[in-house]
């Protein structure tokens, strides 16, 4: 049982730890957090990387209107059932379907709308910066 | 097995336990501590690409992150490069390593590549600009950047590295999910032709 007790304390701060540092997540991992988090559901995290194995950036943000920006988009679950953004392939034909919830909303809650890595990120993070006049953010980092 | 082994096990079990805390503690106190640690922002490498449970935006307790793709796994066998995914993705559609889809529905469509090269002579010191239409062609349609990003026109586009940092222009994927700005030397590739200011032997 100390065992137990003892790798479960252990694996716990060794996970803090981790989750204490900078996030380190893929470079232009989308976290899309308009209404998750007022849903009670976890934020979406898109992967562009994995997608992009499989797609050409065409395929999305050309065919299915997908603006390149990041809270751009008014994505919801009525219009993806009904076909539209994520819809078009996760509907059970090209991709799995909607049931399978949290395999995109995934996200560690309250996490903004954002691109991560992006450059347009990485200034705001400096405080001497913040104080100064922002431009209008154009990838929908929260303010 | 009699109670004296269970009980060693046991034993062995919590000494081997302590002593990975202990290491990681360590390490973290080290790293904490050491103010001219090596690298001391910079992610080391081997954190790179790291899986989905890990990588911090990530819920670990939501079950789908169990089942979500490491992106380390799914770069083994692509081509390296130094920053954004650490993968070279051009390179990657040129080797033939990937053949994404250019349309949802239809596997076999190909795209319309235009081979056409672009080149834009900087103010500054850095090499010129060479805009290569084919490699982007290979993932977009025409429409994508042109009129709304990029002005269809010689002379008719300004472009600085500030607003491209800025999230504008080309700033719009490099920077975001293309490979970053701090790749340079990827897009100032071509050398001046002018030759810079001749200087005279009593210049000095």
């Amino acid at each position: 049982m100390k065992a137990v007790l003892a790798s479960t304390v252990a694996v716990g701060i060794v996970t803090i730890a981790g989750i204490e540092k900078d996030a380190e997540a893929e470079y232009g991992d989308v976290v899309m957090n308009q209404y998750s988090d007022d849903a009670g559901m976890r934020p979406v995290v898109f992967p562009h990387w994995f997608h992009r194995i499989r797609f050409r950036c065409k395929a999305c943000h050309g065919d299915l209107g997908f603006k390149f920006e990041a809270g751009g988009n008014d994505v919801n679950m009525v219009k993806i059932i009904d076909g539209q953004y994520c819809g078009a392939c996760h509907n059970g034909d090209v991709a799995w379907s909607i049931e399978n919830c949290d395999l995109c909303h995934s996200g560690v809650a309250g996490t903004p709308t954002q691109v991560h890595h992006s450059t347009t990120q990485k200034p705001k993070a400096r405080p001497v910066e913040q104080s100064m006049s922002q431009p209008e953010s154009s990838d929908g980092v929260e303010e | 097995m009699n109670i004296r082994t269970v009980r060693n096990t046991r034993v062995i079990a919590v000494v081997f336990t302590a002593a990975i805390f202990v290491l990681f503690a360590l390490r973290w106190a080290v790293a904490e501590s050491d103010p001219n640690a090596f690298n001391r922002l910079l992610a080391p490498k081997t954190e790179r690409n790291a899986p989905p449970a890990t990588d911090g935006i990530h819920d670990p307790a939501a079950f789908g992150t169990s089942l979500l793709q490491s992106p380390r796994d799914a770069f083994a066998a692509l081509p390296k490069s130094t920053a954004g995914n650490f993968i070279n993705w051009s390179r990657a559609l040129a080797d033939g390593a990937l053949n994404p889809r250019y349309n949802i529905n239809d596997p076999t469509q190909q795209p319309i590549v235009f081979d056409l090269n672009i080149v834009r002579e900087v103010k500054g010191s850095m090499p010129d600009v060479v805009y290569p239409h084919k490699q982007h062609t290979e993932w977009l349609d025409c429409a994508n950047c042109h009129p709304a990003i990029f002005i269809p026109l010689k002379g008719a586009n300004n472009i600085s590295m500030a607003s491209i940092l800025l999230g504008e222009k080309c700033g719009v994927c490099h920077g975001k999910v293309a490979f970053p700005v701090s790749e340079c030397r990827r897009c100032h590739s071509q050398t001046k032709t002018a030759p810079a200011v001749v200087r005279g032997e009593n210049d000095d």
